[in-house]
């Protein structure tokens, strides 16, 4: 697989990578890293000696696959300008997660019910498993890595670490999309209007009312938002 | 998913050539508006047409300039665009005021996520949300030759005209369009054609793989609302297993025409308990030319459900509706 090839023209540095780059020393490993590494090794431990093992396998004749239909597209994730060549079968999130490796954004349930994945496209809300990446040309994308300004989270971010908003973390990033979308169209959203915008981003460790305190909280605030593009 | 290509066509004929295009060519197409729900039925390996198999090609219709408007015809009529997202319908003034019901449907469905890219048409046109049908049963929706549900977990099946299928027809704006007398403008390889609410979809016992008259080559390139009557009033009333997020256990759509507190003439259509929007033309006319009172509307209710048939472990449905049709009767005589 071509699949973690970046093939885009962003300039090198302009898309933000999550955690510093791993240095030479075994200590500045990330954690992504790490993790990647071992899941590679146990696949290898656990595939190679059944292959050995079982004489009466067929010999499996690796066939060519035909390459997946691109496309090439232009639209703009946080702010920056992307030209890629998107394989027409890639969702918007596999796109960002696996291409541009923006990994803020997660991938849930991948069936439009979890809300995990929530991006805004050219401002609402949206699942990116839901929806292709060769649909988003001439779009603009927002995900949680572009919400902070100058090194700074946004006010909204802000109150969900105040309000202990985020449990495990894992719908975090779709329930901000989906709060920041909010409040740029409602500065002061009522605590039931909050409810009903964040109604397709499900919580597994169900804070919802902190959730819900969250934006109230941050709410009226210009800042909140992460700005405009 | 499987590789397929996806084509973008700029307008409905070049949608219908490249349709046609690829069927010639031998591989299965699928028109694609939102995604949503196509997207789910690929992952899922599930074809969104049964005789066609997964799509190789997908006719993305989304840049299709002018299918996402909502235009006032001269005559009043309500010209909806089948690339109208349903937040825009939700959003629209005039069809919040004029079509209450429709808009009071659309804002009923899934969460703002998927109303944000999903469409009038593709909600229309959705494939039915039956657990054996999404979950690769070899079910007559999927070309199959039985029904899954008829012998076996069916509390959320149809109690009006099922067989030999069972599923419940799944859209919301369906019935709220049914009932206010919507017509379906339908693009194909023959001349575009306006097909009434009553004739747009169709029960299982008359084409037991398709939910509708749409054709492999057809798009629903629209919807068009006649200008209601003077003294016209609708609501759309769903109820779901829990507050949000899904499909209705049992809806109503209702269009009343009052003249002071008497009901001139009504429409009632049923979601969520038939194979497609179910109108109750009994239930309709012991409204004609009467007060609403809450003895009325108790009665209206019953005749909603005088023809029900529910299976074995779906007979809530019934007094539910009874009630759902009832109380939306009476809070729509009551309202301003």
């Amino acid at each position: 697989m071509e699949g973690r090839q970046r093939n885009g023209v962003a300039p090198v540095g302009t898309v933000p990578s999550e955690e510093p780059e791993a240095g030479p020393g075994a200590s500045d490993l990330t954690r992504r890293d790490f993790l990647g590494g071992s899941t590679a090794a146990l696949v290898a431990a656990g595939v190679a000696p059944s292959v050995g093992h079982d004489a009466t396998a067929p010999t499996v004749v690796q066939q060519a696959v035909p390459a997946a239909p691109r496309t090439a597209i232009r639209l703009t994730v946080n702010g920056v300008e992307h030209a890629f060549e998107v394989e027409d079968r890639w969702t918007l999130n596999e796109f960002l997660r696996d291409h541009l490796m923006l990994t803020g954004t997660k991938l849930g349930c991948e069936r439009g019910e979890c809300g995990a994945c929530t991006v805004l496209v050219d401002g609402s809300p949206v699942y990116s498993c839901s929806t292709l990446a060769v649909w988003m040309d001439g779009k603009s994308i927002r995900t949680v890595e572009g919400l902070e300004r100058d090194g700074r989270v946004s006010a909204l971010q802000q109150a969900f670490i105040e309000h202990n908003a985020p449990q495990c973390g894992f719908c975090t990033p779709g329930q901000l999309m989906a709060a920041t979308a909010l409040l740029e169209r409602n500065a002061r959203p009522t605590a039931d209007e909050v409810r009903r915008a964040l109604v397709g981003n499900l919580c597994r460790c169900s804070n919802y009312n902190a959730i819900v305190e969250a934006v109230l909280a941050a709410s009226g605030s210009a800042a909140s938002t992460g700005g405009g593009e | 998913m499987r590789a397929f290509v996806n084509r973008n066509a700029r307008s409905v004929e070049e949608a219908v050539a490249l349709a046609r295009e690829a069927t010639l060519a031998g591989r299965s197409v699928a028109f694609a508006a939102g995604g949503s729900d196509l997207l789910q039925l690929m992952k899922d390996h599930i074809p969104s047409r049964a005789e066609a198999g997964e799509p190789d090609v997908l006719v993305n219709l989304k840049g299709i300039a002018g299918l996402d408007r909502i235009e006032s015809a001269g005559d009043g009529t309500l010209r909806i665009g089948g690339l109208v997202t349903l937040s825009a319908l939700v959003g629209n003034a005039l069809v919040r005021e004029r079509f209450t019901a429709l808009a009071e449907a659309a804002e009923t469905v899934a969460t703002p996520q998927i109303r944000n890219v999903g469409t009038v048409a593709g909600n229309v046109a959705q494939r039915p949300w039956c657990w054996y049908f999404r979950n690769g049963f070899p079910c007559f929706k999927a070309g199959g030759d039985r029904c899954f549900s008829a012998g076996g977990e069916n509390q959320l099946h149809a109690i009006f005209g099922g067989g030999p299928s069972y599923i419940v027809h799944p859209s919301d704006l369906a019935p709220a369009l049914v009932a206010l007398g919507a017509r379906f403008r339908v693009a194909g390889p023959e001349r575009e054609r306006v097909v009434s609410g009553g004739d747009f979809f169709v029960l299982p016992r008359q084409d037991a793989l398709r939910e509708n008259v749409l054709a492999d080559a057809d798009v629903l390139i629209g919807v068009d609302v006649p200008a209601p009557a003077a003294g016209t009033r609708s609501a759309y009333h769903k109820v779901m297993d829990r507050e949000a997020w899904t499909h209705a256990l049992a809806s109503a759509a209702v269009v009343m025409v009052m003249d002071g507190d008497v009901c001139r003439s009504a429409s009632i259509v049923l979601g969520g308990v038939a194979p497609i929007p179910w109108r109750v033309p009994e239930a309709e006319a012991l409204l004609a030319g009467e007060r609403v009172t809450a003895e009325l509307a108790r009665e209206v209710g019953t005749a909603a459900v005088a023809g029900a048939r529910p299976l074995a472990k779906n007979a809530y449905k019934v007094p539910l509706t009874r009630r759902v049709v009832e109380r939306t009767v009476l809070a729509l005589a009551a309202r301003a």
